[in-house]
Protein backbone atom coordinates (compact mmCIF):
# COMPACT_ATOMS: atom_id res chain seq x y z
CA UNK A 1 0.00 0.00 0.00
CA UNK A 2 1.35 3.38 -0.98
CA UNK A 3 1.98 5.79 1.87
CA UNK A 4 -0.30 8.35 0.22
CA UNK A 5 -3.16 5.86 0.56
CA UNK A 6 -3.26 6.63 4.29
CA UNK A 7 -5.22 9.73 5.29
CA UNK A 8 -5.36 10.85 8.93
CA UNK A 9 -6.98 14.16 9.77
CA UNK A 10 -7.92 15.81 13.07
CA UNK A 11 -10.01 18.86 12.26
CA UNK A 12 -12.79 21.14 13.49
CA UNK A 13 -14.46 21.29 10.07
CA UNK A 14 -17.13 18.85 8.93
CA UNK A 15 -16.33 16.27 6.23
CA UNK A 16 -18.29 14.64 3.39
CA UNK A 17 -18.55 10.84 3.88
CA UNK A 18 -19.43 10.37 0.20
CA UNK A 19 -16.34 12.22 -0.98
CA UNK A 20 -14.15 10.34 1.51
CA UNK A 21 -15.57 6.96 0.46
CA UNK A 22 -14.97 7.76 -3.21
CA UNK A 23 -11.35 8.74 -2.47
CA UNK A 24 -10.73 5.32 -0.89
CA UNK A 25 -11.13 3.46 -4.17
CA UNK A 26 -11.04 5.84 -7.15
CA UNK A 27 -7.27 5.63 -7.64
CA UNK A 28 -7.01 1.83 -7.42
CA UNK A 29 -8.98 -0.59 -9.66
CA UNK A 30 -7.92 -3.56 -7.49
CA UNK A 31 -10.20 -2.40 -4.66
CA UNK A 32 -13.21 -4.67 -4.40
CA UNK A 33 -14.54 -3.58 -1.01
CA UNK A 34 -14.76 -0.40 1.05
CA UNK A 35 -16.06 -0.58 4.62
CA UNK A 36 -16.79 2.72 6.34
CA UNK A 37 -17.91 3.78 9.82
CA UNK A 38 -19.53 7.12 10.58
CA UNK A 39 -19.86 8.25 14.21
CA UNK A 40 -22.40 10.92 15.21
CA UNK A 41 -23.22 13.00 18.27
CA UNK A 42 -26.38 11.33 19.54
CA UNK A 43 -29.22 12.50 21.72
CA UNK A 44 -30.02 10.59 24.94
CA UNK A 45 -33.81 11.16 25.03
CA UNK A 46 -34.32 8.66 27.88
CA UNK A 47 -32.05 10.58 30.26
CA UNK A 48 -32.65 13.69 32.30
CA UNK A 49 -30.60 16.65 31.17
CA UNK A 50 -30.40 15.47 27.57
CA UNK A 51 -27.21 16.38 25.76
CA UNK A 52 -27.46 19.26 23.31
CA UNK A 53 -23.83 19.99 22.54
CA UNK A 54 -20.51 18.26 22.95
CA UNK A 55 -16.93 19.51 22.91
CA UNK A 56 -14.14 17.26 21.70
CA UNK A 57 -10.71 17.95 23.17
CA UNK A 58 -7.49 16.32 21.97
CA UNK A 59 -3.74 16.32 22.58
CA UNK A 60 -2.30 18.01 19.46
CA UNK A 61 0.68 16.06 18.21
CA UNK A 62 0.11 12.91 20.27
CA UNK A 63 -3.37 12.33 18.84
CA UNK A 64 -2.07 12.24 15.27
CA UNK A 65 0.81 9.93 16.29
CA UNK A 66 -1.57 7.59 18.13
CA UNK A 67 -3.89 7.41 15.12
CA UNK A 68 -0.94 6.72 12.80
CA UNK A 69 0.21 3.89 15.09
CA UNK A 70 -3.29 2.37 15.11
CA UNK A 71 -3.49 2.55 11.30
CA UNK A 72 -0.03 0.95 11.02
CA UNK A 73 -1.23 -1.90 13.24
CA UNK A 74 -4.32 -2.41 11.05
CA UNK A 75 -2.15 -2.47 7.91
CA UNK A 76 0.10 -5.07 9.56
CA UNK A 77 -2.89 -7.31 10.27
CA UNK A 78 -4.94 -6.98 7.06
CA UNK A 79 -4.17 -6.44 3.34
CA UNK A 80 -5.52 -2.89 2.99
CA UNK A 81 -5.32 -0.78 -0.13
CA UNK A 82 -6.26 2.51 1.51
CA UNK A 83 -7.26 3.77 4.97
CA UNK A 84 -8.86 7.06 6.03
CA UNK A 85 -9.40 8.22 9.61
CA UNK A 86 -10.98 11.64 10.22
CA UNK A 87 -11.85 12.84 13.73
CA UNK A 88 -13.41 16.20 14.52
CA UNK A 89 -12.52 18.35 17.53
CA UNK A 90 -14.12 21.41 19.11
CA UNK A 91 -17.81 22.14 19.69
CA UNK A 92 -20.36 19.80 18.05
CA UNK A 93 -24.16 19.54 18.21
CA UNK A 94 -26.50 16.53 18.29
CA UNK A 95 -26.56 15.00 14.81
CA UNK A 96 -23.10 16.27 13.86
CA UNK A 97 -20.56 13.88 12.39
CA UNK A 98 -17.66 13.14 14.80
CA UNK A 99 -15.58 10.42 13.20
CA UNK A 100 -15.11 8.66 9.88
CA UNK A 101 -13.12 5.47 9.39
CA UNK A 102 -12.84 3.90 5.94
CA UNK A 103 -10.89 0.84 4.82
CA UNK A 104 -10.41 -0.33 1.24
CA UNK A 105 -9.27 -3.84 0.32
CA UNK A 106 -9.63 -6.41 -2.44
CA UNK A 107 -12.24 -8.32 -0.45
CA UNK A 108 -14.82 -7.46 2.18
CA UNK A 109 -13.52 -9.54 5.10
CA UNK A 110 -10.36 -7.45 5.55
CA UNK A 111 -12.24 -4.18 5.03
CA UNK A 112 -14.93 -5.02 7.61
CA UNK A 113 -12.49 -6.34 10.21
CA UNK A 114 -9.99 -3.49 9.86
CA UNK A 115 -12.74 -0.88 10.09
CA UNK A 116 -14.07 -2.33 13.36
CA UNK A 117 -10.55 -2.79 14.75
CA UNK A 118 -9.68 0.84 13.97
CA UNK A 119 -12.77 2.15 15.77
CA UNK A 120 -12.23 -0.11 18.81
CA UNK A 121 -8.60 1.00 19.09
CA UNK A 122 -9.35 4.65 18.38
CA UNK A 123 -11.93 4.76 21.18
CA UNK A 124 -9.54 3.33 23.76
CA UNK A 125 -6.07 4.47 22.64
CA UNK A 126 -6.29 7.85 20.90
CA UNK A 127 -6.21 10.91 23.21
CA UNK A 128 -9.61 12.51 22.68
CA UNK A 129 -11.98 13.56 25.47
CA UNK A 130 -15.69 14.40 25.22
CA UNK A 131 -17.40 17.00 27.37
CA UNK A 132 -21.20 17.08 27.18
CA UNK A 133 -23.43 20.09 27.82
CA UNK A 134 -27.15 19.95 28.52
CA UNK A 135 -29.79 22.52 27.54
CA UNK A 136 -29.53 24.01 31.05
CA UNK A 137 -25.85 24.69 30.41
CA UNK A 138 -24.54 22.04 32.80
CA UNK A 139 -21.36 20.38 31.54
CA UNK A 140 -19.86 17.00 32.36
CA UNK A 141 -16.91 14.97 31.10
CA UNK A 142 -17.97 11.70 29.49
CA UNK A 143 -16.86 8.64 31.48
CA UNK A 144 -14.80 5.95 29.73
CA UNK A 145 -16.76 2.70 29.40
CA UNK A 146 -15.37 -0.69 30.37
CA UNK A 147 -17.28 -2.20 27.42
CA UNK A 148 -15.14 -0.16 25.01
CA UNK A 149 -11.94 -1.54 26.55
CA UNK A 150 -13.38 -5.08 26.41
CA UNK A 151 -14.13 -4.62 22.70
CA UNK A 152 -10.57 -3.42 22.04
CA UNK A 153 -9.11 -6.39 23.92
CA UNK A 154 -10.86 -8.83 21.57
CA UNK A 155 -8.33 -8.09 18.82
CA UNK B 1 16.82 22.35 30.97
CA UNK B 2 13.33 21.58 32.20
CA UNK B 3 10.25 19.40 31.79
CA UNK B 4 7.24 20.51 29.79
CA UNK B 5 4.13 19.22 31.56
CA UNK B 6 0.64 19.17 30.07
CA UNK B 7 -2.74 18.45 31.66
CA UNK B 8 -5.86 17.53 29.71
CA UNK B 9 -9.64 17.31 30.13
CA UNK B 10 -10.89 16.76 33.69
CA UNK B 11 -7.33 16.69 35.02
CA UNK B 12 -6.77 20.19 33.66
CA UNK B 13 -10.11 21.36 35.08
CA UNK B 14 -9.28 19.93 38.52
CA UNK B 15 -5.79 21.46 38.58
CA UNK B 16 -6.84 24.78 37.05
CA UNK B 17 -3.96 24.81 34.56
CA UNK B 18 -3.29 23.31 31.12
CA UNK B 19 0.42 22.95 31.73
CA UNK B 20 3.65 24.26 33.14
CA UNK B 21 7.40 24.21 32.73
CA UNK B 22 9.12 22.59 35.68
CA UNK B 23 12.83 22.80 36.52
CA UNK B 24 14.54 19.42 36.15
CA UNK B 25 15.32 17.56 39.37
CA UNK B 26 18.18 15.10 38.98
CA UNK B 27 16.71 12.78 41.63
CA UNK B 28 13.75 11.92 39.37
CA UNK B 29 14.25 8.58 37.65
CA UNK B 30 10.77 7.50 36.63
CA UNK B 31 7.54 9.11 35.51
CA UNK B 32 6.12 8.15 38.91
CA UNK B 33 8.82 10.19 40.68
CA UNK B 34 7.49 13.26 38.90
CA UNK B 35 3.91 12.31 39.78
CA UNK B 36 4.87 11.96 43.46
CA UNK B 37 6.54 15.37 43.38
CA UNK B 38 3.39 16.95 41.92
CA UNK B 39 1.18 15.12 44.45
CA UNK B 40 3.34 16.56 47.24
CA UNK B 41 1.83 19.96 46.41
CA UNK B 42 -1.25 18.64 48.20
CA UNK B 43 -4.91 19.62 47.66
CA UNK B 44 -6.24 19.05 44.14
CA UNK B 45 -2.78 17.91 42.99
CA UNK B 46 -2.66 14.99 45.41
CA UNK B 47 -6.33 14.17 44.92
CA UNK B 48 -6.23 14.23 41.11
CA UNK B 49 -2.84 12.79 40.21
CA UNK B 50 -2.96 9.93 42.75
CA UNK B 51 -6.09 8.51 41.10
CA UNK B 52 -5.60 5.03 39.74
CA UNK B 53 -7.24 5.73 36.37
CA UNK B 54 -4.96 8.65 35.47
CA UNK B 55 -2.82 8.04 32.39
CA UNK B 56 0.54 9.49 31.53
CA UNK B 57 2.35 10.07 28.24
CA UNK B 58 6.07 10.66 27.84
CA UNK B 59 7.07 12.54 24.69
CA UNK B 60 3.60 11.88 23.23
CA UNK B 61 3.72 8.10 23.79
CA UNK B 62 1.65 6.33 26.46
CA UNK B 63 3.97 5.66 29.41
CA UNK B 64 3.97 3.25 32.34
CA UNK B 65 4.58 4.74 35.78
CA UNK B 66 7.95 3.04 36.06
CA UNK B 67 9.17 4.30 32.67
CA UNK B 68 12.32 6.40 32.85
CA UNK B 69 12.11 10.19 32.73
CA UNK B 70 14.78 12.56 31.39
CA UNK B 71 15.52 16.25 31.31
CA UNK B 72 13.74 17.91 28.37
CA UNK B 73 10.84 15.44 28.28
CA UNK B 74 7.26 16.42 27.51
CA UNK B 75 5.06 14.69 30.09
CA UNK B 76 1.26 14.70 29.96
CA UNK B 77 -1.34 13.60 32.52
CA UNK B 78 -4.91 12.85 31.45
CA UNK B 79 -8.01 10.77 32.25
CA UNK B 80 -9.12 7.70 30.26
CA UNK B 81 -9.82 8.65 26.65
CA UNK B 82 -13.40 8.98 25.34
CA UNK B 83 -13.14 9.77 21.63
CA UNK B 84 -14.82 8.18 18.64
Amino acid sequence: MAKDAVTIRVQSEDFDPGVETQRLHEADPTVGAVATFLGLVRAHPQEDGAVTTMTLEHYPGMTEKALAAIVDEARRRWPLTAVTVIHRVGPLAVGDRIVFVGCASSHRAAAFAACEFLMDYLKTRAPFWKKEATASGETRWVEARASDEERALRW
Amino acid sequence: MALSIKYFARVRDALGTSGETLAWNATWQTVDDLRQALCARGGAWAETLSREEIHCARNQQIAAWNDPIADGDEIAFFPPVTGG
